[in-house]
């Protein structure tokens, strides 16, 4: 079969990426078998547990419905790009780490990348627009009832002046 | 879960695009949100020989009001239908039904073209183009033509589409004068495919009687099931309580043909018809007023 490759340069977490991809590497594969950045973890594989969601041009989206060819020209954010330094935690994933809010922790880089960008354009919500944010979203562990108290607490830190 | 290998092409063009989809023939696929397609691909239930992205087509998502009504370029996101202003003023409905399409991430992907053609039947964006009245735009290498919503949809993920023409535009008509819409569903959780769906359409006159009434239902049959006799029974008449719209909310169900599935029996889907169905009339008639 004669080799079917594409060109693409994604920035991913800020660092540009040259690379040579077939169509049907899925954006989700192309993140962790050619970049080696595993956390985006890969769950269901058509769209429901939200596990894989990234940042394409800062909206969060299902990293295993789009191609990587679709992610040329673009920016991707992913979990290893939200913490400020190497040995500091943003302060969403202090906030998890706090109230207990993951166990086997599968399914957590989903959680994150799907509330940084609602925390920014929501950062006082209720706990039932949290549970709306999350719906997309799914843990088998927790119950959910710790990562909305994460939220919310870290709602409040982000908000706070000294925060 | 991987698709199958396939021929990328990524038109610049409308043009370009239409002629990839001639030369492609049955084996080509337009790719445009990609929310339904990608999972049926992962799943190998589509395998599309050639897919044509359509997302690098500059125009095809503009938003536009005129005098004939709104205009939505097929690649509109959910998103924007959810957010922007115009299309809040100018189709109230829309801006209600869309934050309950699945998730934020995925009406950041998913266009209001791509969930038309996909016509499944327990879709919102179906309903709501039936409700709405909605003309659709067609392309082909052979020029376009106009489709009234209420004729687009043929069956279970089958629209009056030929394989080789390309949905690009969507026109909402103007809403007329005291016209309230609704929207209204249930589903187990936010987010999930309803159980059963509803958009009541509600015109009045000058009286505040009811001159004209529009009911389409989501899960009801195989494609937005519309229920003209329930409406017709509204016509004519106040409704401006719950006992004035309980007796075409309950005949609606006659006309709907819901086949259950595993989380709700037809005989639930026609119960919350019922339900849903006085609700939202009421709501659609208070907001017409």
């Amino acid at each position: 079969m004669p080799p079917n490759l594409h060109e693409i340069r994604v920035n991913v977490n800020g660092v540009a990426h040259a690379s040579r991809v077939e169509p049907r590497l899925l954006l989700s594969d192309y993140l962790r078998h050619e970049l080696g950045l595993t956390g985006t973890h890969v769950g269901c594989e058509h769209g429901v547990c939200g596990a894989c969601t990234v940042l394409l041009d800062g909206q969060p989206v299902r990293s295993c419905l789009i191609f990587a060819v679709q992610a040329d020209g673009r920016e991707v954010g992913t979990v290893e790009g939200i913490a400020p330094g190497p040995d500091q935690m943003h302060p969403l994933q202090m906030a998890f780490w706090n109230k207990h809010a993951l166990q086997c922790g599968f399914c957590t880089p989903g959680f994150l990348m799907t509330l940084l960008p609602y925390l920014e354009s929501n950062p006082n919500p209720s706990p039932a627009e949290v549970r709306q944010a999350i719906s997309g979203n799914l843990c088998r562990c927790t119950g959910y009832q710790h990562i909305v108290e994460a939220v919310l607490a870290a709602a409040e830190e982000m908000s706070s002046p000294t925060g | 879960m991987k698709p199958p290998p396939f021929d990328y092409i990524v038109p610049g063009t409308l043009e370009e695009a239409l002629h990839a989809a001639r030369q492609g023939g049955s084996e080509a696929k337009y790719l445009a949100g990609g929310q339904s397609l990608v999972p049926a691909m992962n799943f190998r239930i589509a395998q599309p020989a050639v897919l044509i992205d359509l997302n690098r087509i500059p125009g095809l998502d503009e938003v536009r009001r005129e005098a004939d009504g709104l205009h939505l370029g097929a690649m509109t996101r959910q998103r924007t239908l959810e957010h922007d202003p115009r299309v809040a003023e100018a189709a109230p409905l829309l801006a209600e039904a869309v934050p309950l399409i699945a998730h934020p991430q995925i009406r950041n992907r998913g266009t209001i073209g791509g969930s038309l053609a996909h016509a499944d039947p327990a879709a919102e964006l179906p309903v709501l183009a039936v409700a709405l009245g909605a003309r659709l735009r067609a392309r082909s290498t052979d020029g376009e033509r106009w489709i009234a919503a209420s004729e687009f949809f043929q069956g279970m993920f089958t629209t009056a589409l030929a394989p080789e023409e390309l949905l690009v535009e969507i026109v909402i008509p103007p809403r007329a004068e005291r016209t309230g819409t609704c929207f209204m569903e249930f589903s187990r959780r936010r987010g999930d495919y309803a159980l059963m769906g509803l958009a009541a359409v509600i015109g009045l006159d000058p009286t505040g009687a009811c001159l004209e009434a529009r009911l389409v239902y989501l899960n009801a049959g195989d494609g937005p099931v519309a229920a003209p006799q329930a409406a017709a029974m509204l016509v004519g008449r106040r409704i401006d309580t719950a006992a004035a719209v309980a007796a075409a909310a309950h005949a609606a169900e006659k006309e709907l043909a819901p086949s259950g599935n595993l989380h709700a029996s037809p005989a639930f889907q026609r119960h919350l018809a019922h339900v849903l169905g006085r609700r939202a009339i009421l709501t659609a008639a208070q907001r017409a007023a």
